[in-house]
């Protein structure tokens, strides 16, 4: 199987500068990015599985004495390339806020509370079929400081490989229907409607887990597509 | 019609999930050290400052490099050509630290064929992530001193006047060390690429 990756696809992508993200404006190049073929560098990349995802990395509750606070959530999806192949045995790694909005980082200054059973760190790797799976709990909202009363809808960080190092991508995860993402700029730096909501999960009632725990469902989809499709596409 | 889900910022918070070290309780599952016990070629450090468009160190990036072995060779099955040597997985990561500054311990990466069947210059892919950078930004280390680099296919598609921000600098006293900085903006802008 080779597998090309047409430009075009990254129109879903924020611009590089989206001045009401005000960050960018000092991080995002300014020159022309120089248009290069696609060789064996950029084709290829690193696979990472097994041997770097430990039993339960991807079980963010159990990772302490006790559980965590807040609620207890899955987060599952399927990992698939821009022909709706799985991706499969390819590496996910996650971090969040806790219950209160709260990241266990050093540089987080919001006056919630860290909770000692939370860390917030996961990792996952994708089945056979490109299938993941994560226990966690929901993340809360949080201040920052981009602009007056700005607050960051709720959300998962998602760190994906792929098939190639142009495949890699670093998102967000985000829950349906919250009533933040109107005011978020980093949510908004997607301007395309479609691909926006393409972040945001969706809640799924028929994986709950009865008396234990709701179920989010986030797809991802990588570039990279068959060189020869299909006959009927 | 594009439909990939779109890249966000990693944000000011990646480090105890990517690249923890022993400040957090979290594992690190990546190194800035490539090394293997069994590796060949000739080892190679590569240091450099991260910087944004105010010339001010960016202390919160985490950059990623992928490269072929000594060989020429990548670690990834793709790479259908011969197997990759040792035991050296060819990727590492690092966060800046303080002073925006980062370092990576590998092998100098062997010649790999580029558009045409033609040879590139040795040269290694290095990503860089950070908050207030929508997706990360893809650049090439390549080798100051390196004959090959003139006949490189990809630098020869840079703009001259550019293509010294894709070189690193070797050390002062023949240690095998390079210097590669990379500025996000600026007169000296890193020349990055739309791939």
């Amino acid at each position: 199987m080779s597998l090309i990756y047409p430009r075009e696809s990254n129109a879903a992508h924020a611009p590089r500068l989206s001045p009401t993200y005000k960050s960018t404006v000092k991080r995002s190049p300014t020159k022309p990015l120089v248009i290069i073929p696609h060789t064996l560098s950029e084709l290829t990349g690193p696979v990472y599985g097994h041997e770097t995802v430990r039993e339960n990395d991807n079980d963010l509750t159990i990772q302490h004495k006790s559980e965590p606070l807040g609620e207890r959530i899955i987060v599952h999806g399927h990992v698939r390339d821009e022909d709706g192949r799985g991706v499969p045995n390819t590496l996910l790694e996650v971090w969040q806020a806790n219950a209160c909005g709260r990241y266990i980082h050093v540089v987080d200054q919001h006056p919630a509370p860290l909770d000692p059973n939370f860390t917030g760190a996961g990792r996952a790797q994708t089945d056979g079929e490109g299938y993941y799976r994560f226990v966690t709990i929901k993340p809360g909202a949080y201040p920052w400081g981009n602009h007056h009363n700005a607050w960051r809808p709720a959300h998962i960080h998602f760190s994906v490989f792929g098939h190639s190092f142009i495949s890699r991508i670093v998102t967000q995860m985000y829950f349906p229907g919250d009533p933040l993402f109107a005011y978020d700029p980093i949510f908004n730096s997607v301007t395309d409607e479609k691909a926006r909501m393409r972040m945001v999960s969706s809640f799924d009632l028929e994986n709950t887990k009865p008396d234990w725990a709701l179920c989010y469902r986030f797809d991802i989809v990588l570039r990279g597509r068959n060189a020869t499709p299909l006959d009927n596409d | 019609m594009s439909n990939i889900t779109p890249s966000q910022t990693v944000g000011p918070y990646f480090k105890y999930g990517l690249t923890p070290g022993r400040e957090y309780q979290w594992n690190d599952a990546f190194s800035n050290d490539l090394i293997t016990p069994d590796v060949s070629g000739e080892r190679i450090r590569i240091v450099g400052q991260v910087f944004d468009g105010d010339g001010a160190v960016i202390p919160d990036s985490m950059l990623e490099i992928w490269q072929a072995d000594a060989q020429g060779r990548f670690a990834d099955p793709q790479d259908t050509r011969a197997l990759p040597n040792a035991a050296f997985r060819g990727f590492g990561r690092c966060g800046t630290d303080a002073n925006g500054g980062f370092s990576f311990h590998t092998i100098r990466p062997g010649a790999v064929p580029g558009p045409g069947g033609k040879p590139q210059a040795p040269h290694i892919l290095l990503a860089v992530f950070a908050r207030g950078m929508t997706q990360q930004a893809i650049t090439r280390i390549y080798f100051e001193g390196e004959a090959a680099n003139a006949a490189d296919p990809i630098l020869a598609l840079v703009p001259a006047e550019r293509r010294a921000t894709l070189i690193a600098k070797r050390g002062q006293d023949g240690v095998p060390a390079y210097r590669f900085d990379v500025h996000l903006q600026g007169d000296s802008e890193t020349v990055f690429f739309d791939l």
